[in-house]
């Protein structure tokens, strides 16, 4: 069984606690701090790297309820593992609901308790048999994605180019995927709606490359996916997203370097190589594009981003964008650049944003 | 003679304070006239013993118009004087009005009296008594001057109305039953439930003194019966006490205004010497009954049994009957004394009366019989089978006396020179301190004190209040303590817990004062009802007049809701809580002669609030212990429902056997009891800490002192 290392660390931690419990000590368990606060940007490595800050949880009269949940749901995931199962967040959750007291009322704490053992054990979720049902992404252009069929066990081609007006969907687990592409770069797009324009008018074709719906904030599998390909395939990432802080610090931000939440595991789920296409600040003023009003929520997200997110810190360039941003008070979408006709991003925007990546924002 | 041209503002005031309720008055009544106005002055100075020159006041002027004119309102007037007397020395015009006007000063001023000799708030008198007693020139009588100083004050009268002369035919003694009869509510004789509350209490009071001067356990028994008639009832009260010499038993029973407290300057219950004698009097007025008194002195002494009358013309006790009686007690004195009142129960009944005295007098045992159909036999037992410290009688603090008061004193001093006297008759006054005050006042301490010319001695008053004076000696007033209030708390409410404050003595005006708090909560106390105030003044309970109360209001002014307890806006508490207030002073100041309601003096009002607030902070700790302890007994259970899930999952990811998964369970129940208990360890430790006393006492500190200009 390949993760019998897994069953076992599972048992190690459970015989810890077991022994501080006969000792008739207060058992607990360390979780390292899932938060931008415990997470240092390396260039070198290219993402967000876990410090040690750690968040203790010690069996206690208020901490009983959790600490149950928290062994239960180990007790779940160990049993998924060891049966080579599966579970859904959602089913998780569901599940939960057999342990009488100790269940969850809501998913968001089941999710809670999902990420803290991810952590505690330093895995991706899927390594303990937890997976999201988010979908992953849609894949459209030039690449062949390589898998298997799950009862034959035949490669399967899957030539993202004849999918037509539809596209490839990403799966939930990337890790087993080959890919075969020539294409020049690989560009990730926030909304569906851009990327069913850049599809329709088989933008890829035009400009030799793999396009990939992120749909706000990209999954991890999305993410995984990309950074398998532009790692395999050497070839690299420009990222399409609304020029708003939530565009920057949250979609582009996450896929680039990983998340505070996921510090854990943003070692797999980053893709560093990742650069900024648009929309600038400086596009909003270039292109003249039409525009809204910030948002209190997003000059507030904006700041924190300049001050709490070690990625933003660690780059001039983004703390003049931001900067910028704030000082003009207002976001554009992708889709404005409707405004001068709709294929102006075909025509003009990405040519002429493409013929000078060196530009792009890092 | 008057003092008019010596304090003319004072007078004036005053005099227009007369003006407003005796229109008529006209200058010339302002006119000495001793001759009529004397001879009961001369009575109630009897009464005074030994200080009785004092009393001789030569009757003045504005007595008569304020006498002559308003009788009717005298009563009023007397009480609104005596009032003022405490506050200001100028209260003498008025006083003099109450004396003058015949026998109702002798009644009314009971209290005024007692006030005026206590500690001189009578300036009256004593501003007269000088003169009287000074060869020196008096000033002339109704001095001209004097006249024209009052004249602007008299506007309301433009024309003559009576000469002094017609006045004066109208001018004569009152007798002590005429003004009592006027006046009863005075003396808590307004109507029958408060007249049989009244005499219980004048009875039990009078007992309580009489066996704790003699150093016996009081053991008191109150019996009422009601005769024929609905309106009928019998009050006896019997003690354990001393008993009463025979020959004294009419004159203390049947005789007002005569006691051996009234000028001591010692915490007491009573001191006018009124009480029982006007119990005995309301009585006889309306029932045409006399006291019927049974006194023994001890074992091997025979027990008389007098039936004693009061001769309400002359306030002289009449014995109709005499006998020597088989009496079981070895020594004690009882006295019954039929009366025309109303039965009441519940709120101010003599039950609950009774049962506040018990509180306030843990030492005493009280046994009560209530009338045929109005409830069982009740008995309160000793607490304590310890008499308080019988408290020590002070000498005057010069800041608490009023000029009045020491004019009379300089006057009757033994010693020679003003600054032996100061020193002699003052607590607090050294003879560095005397010559201190005798050169801030401009005087020479080699003065002869009793030849002092009144500015003289104005002078010398100022001075004692500007001069740094230690606060006087605190050992003369003797609280319940804490110990035996929260005893005395807990043997009479079936409560669920009970707390006291005694705090330290302070000083309002130079008397010296402690206030006491106790407090019982839950329990059978009714929830959902205003706090139950319990007021005592010297141990004895104030059942009037509650809303004119400080006590009260510091009640209210205390914010209990940081205490966790709601309390509407300027409202008493509502809380299943009994509070027992008791302030004892050589001098409790009370807003009235009624001696109902304590006055507001900001250092009062402070010591009551910082007990209050010391038994409120108990309270808040206690409902947070119950409510923890609730807590707790569901945190037992709340933690009994994870620990299962804790050791079931641990099994099934390590596989141990039934035997096994009880020990893990007991070892968690362990670990989280604990836990269980260390949590709540530290909410207390919390609540100590975000409670601060000092903090607190800060924070509602006025800032006054102790001590007054």
């Amino acid at each position: 069984m390949p993760d019998s290392s897994m069953v076992k660390a599972i048992r190690k931690v459970a015989g810890m606690i077991h022994e501080k419990i006969l000792a008739r000590r207060k058992p607990n368990l360390k979780f390292p701090l899932r938060s931008l606060q415990n997470v240092r940007y390396r260039p070198q490595i290219g993402f967000f790297e876990l410090l040690g800050k750690m968040k203790e949880r010690t069996l206690t009269v208020g901490t009983v309820k959790t600490f149950a949940q928290t062994l239960r749901m180990m007790s779940l995931s160990k049993n998924l593992v060891e049966t080579d199962d599966i579970a859904t967040k959602r089913e998780a959750y569901y599940v939960s609901k057999n342990w009488g007291e100790a269940r969850f009322d809501e998913q968001p704490e089941s999710d809670q308790v999902m990420e803290d053992i991810e952590a505690l054990f330093r895995v991706n979720r899927e390594q303990i048999g937890f997976i999201p049902e988010e979908k992953g992404g849609e894949v459209a252009g030039k690449l062949v994605v390589i898998d298997k069929d799950r009862d034959t066990g035949k490669t399967l081609r899957i030539d993202c180019t004849k999918f037509g007006s539809g596209a490839y969907s990403i799966p939930i687990s990337v890790e087993g995927l080959g890919f075969q592409t020539d294409a020049k770069f690989i560009l990730a797009i926030e909304t569906a709606g851009m990327f069913q324009r850049l599809v329709k008018h088989n933008y890829w074709k035009q400009a030799d490359c793999v396009l990939i719906s992120m749909g706000g904030v990209p999954t991890r599998a999305c993410r995984r996916f990309v950074r398998r390909l532009s790692d395999e395939k050497k070839i690299p990432v420009y990222v399409f997203v609304d020029c708003d802080p939530y565009g920057i610090a949250n979609i582009y931000r996450t896929l680039k370097v990983g998340s505070g939440n996921a510090a854990h595991v943003n070692e797999f789920f980053c893709v560093p190589k990742a650069t900024f296409l648009g929309i600038t600040p400086q596009d909003i003023i270039d292109y003249k594009l039409p525009t809204h009003p910030l948002k209190d929520v997003d000059v507030k997200r904006a700041s924190d981003a300049v001050k709490n997110d070690p990625f933003i810190q660690h780059h001039k360039a983004w703390q003049g964008a931001f900067e910028k941003l704030v000082k003009m008070g207002v976001r554009a979408e992708q889709q404005a650049l409707a405004k001068h006709g709709l294929n102006y991003v075909i025509d003009e925007y990405l040519p002429q944003k493409l013929a000078h990546p060196e530009r792009f924002l890092p | 003679m008057e003092s008019v041209a010596r304090k003319p503002d004072s007078k004036q005031e005053q005099l227009s304070l007369m003006a407003d309720s005796a229109p008529a008055a006209s200058p010339d009544a302002s006119r000495r006239k001793p001759p009529v106005g004397d001879r009961p002055a001369k009575r109630a100075a009897k009464a005074d013993r030994g200080r009785g020159r004092d009393l001789q006041l030569p009757v003045l002027g504005p007595t008569e118009m304020a006498g002559g004119k308003s009788e009717r309102s005298s009563g009023h007037e007397a009480e609104q004087a005596s009032g003022r007397a405490a506050e200001q020395a100028s209260g003498r015009a008025v006083e003099e009005g109450k004396r003058s006007s015949g026998r109702r000063a002798e009644a009314a001023s009971g209290r005024a009296v007692e006030r005026s000799s206590g500690r001189g708030a009578e300036a009256g008198g004593s501003v007269a008594s000088p003169v009287d007693a000074c060869p020196d020139p008096a000033p002339a009588e109704a001095p001209p001057s004097g006249t024209n100083n009052q004249q602007p004050t008299t506007k309301n009268s433009p024309s003559r109305r009576a000469s002094a002369e017609s006045m004066a035919s109208k001018q004569r003694d009152i007798s002590v039953a005429e003004f009592f009869t006027k006046n009863r509510h005075l003396l808590g004789f307004d109507n029958p439930a408060k007249a049989l509350l009244t005499t219980v209490k004048e009875a039990v009071d009078n007992a309580l003194d009489a066996c704790e001067e003699a150093g016996i356990l009081p053991d008191l028994d109150v019996a009422i019966r009601q005769c024929n008639g609905d309106e009928r009832f019998r009050v006896s009260v019997r003690d354990n006490g001393p008993g009463i010499v025979k020959a004294q038993i009419p004159k203390i029973f049947g005789k007002l205004l005569y006691g051996s407290k009234f000028h001591s300057f010692k915490q007491a219950r009573g001191q006018q010497g009124i009480g029982i004698s006007a119990a005995g009097m309301y009585g006889q007025l309306t029932t045409g009954r006399p006291m019927v008194v049974v006194s023994r002195t001890g074992k091997g002494k025979p027990a008389f049994r007098l039936l004693v009358r009061i001769d309400a013309q002359k306030n002289q006790p009449e014995v109709l009957g005499e006998e020597q009686v088989e009496w079981e007690p070895e020594h004690g004195t009882s006295v019954d004394i039929e009366l025309v009142a109303t039965y009441r129960r519940g709120t101010r009944s003599v039950e609950e009366y009774l049962q506040q005295v018990a509180i306030a007098n843990p030492h005493a045992r009280i046994a009560y019989h209530p009338p045929a159909g109005q409830g069982d036999d009740i008995a309160w037992e000793h607490v304590s089978e310890e008499l308080p410290p019988e408290p020590k009688e002070m000498k005057p603090h010069p800041y608490g006396v009023e000029l009045g008061m020491l004019l009379k004193m300089l006057l009757s001093t033994k010693s020679r020179t003003l600054r032996a006297a100061l020193v002699q008759d003052f607590s607090r006054v050294s003879t560095r301190v005397a010559d201190e005050i005798c050169a801030v006042a401009g005087v020479k301490p080699e003065l002869r004190a009793n030849r002092m010319q009144p500015e003289e001695v104005e002078a010398v008053h100022k001075a004692m209040q500007q001069v740094k004076l230690l606060a006087p000696p605190t050992s003369c007033v003797v609280p319940i303590g804490e110990e035996l209030m929260r005893r005395g708390m807990e043997s009479r409410f079936q409560g669920e817990f009970f707390t006291s404050s005694t705090r330290p003595p302070a000083v309002y005006r130079g008397n010296p004062f402690v206030v006491e708090v106790g407090l019982a909560y839950g329990g059978d106390i009714p929830a959902d009802e205003p706090a139950d105030v319990m007021r005592f003044a010297n141990r004895v309970p104030l059942q009037y007049q509650k809303g004119a109360c400080a006590i009260t209001e510091a009640v209210t002014d205390v914010a209990w809701r940081n205490y966790g307890l709601q309390q509407p806006r300027g409202s008493l508490p509502i809380a299943p809580m009994v509070l027992a207030v008791h302030v004892a002073s050589v001098w409790v100041p009370f807003t009235s002669e009624s001696k109902e309601a304590v006055a507001h003096y900001p250092e009062i009002l402070r010591e009551l609030k910082l007990a209050l607030q010391e038994c409120g902070r108990r309270v808040a700790i206690f409902l947070s212990a119950r409510r923890r302890a609730i807590d707790a007994g569901k945190k037992s259970a709340y933690i009994k429902k994870y620990i299962p899930h804790i050791s079931g999952a641990l099994r099934e990811i390590l596989g141990y056997g039934d035997a096994k998964e009880q020990e893990t369970v007991e070892c968690l129940e362990y670990v989280l009891e604990r836990s269980r208990l260390e949590g709540m360890k530290s909410v207390e430790d919390e609540i100590a800490s975000t409670v601060d006393p000092e903090a607190e006492a800060a924070a509602d500190d006025g800032g006054t002192e102790a001590t007054d200009a």
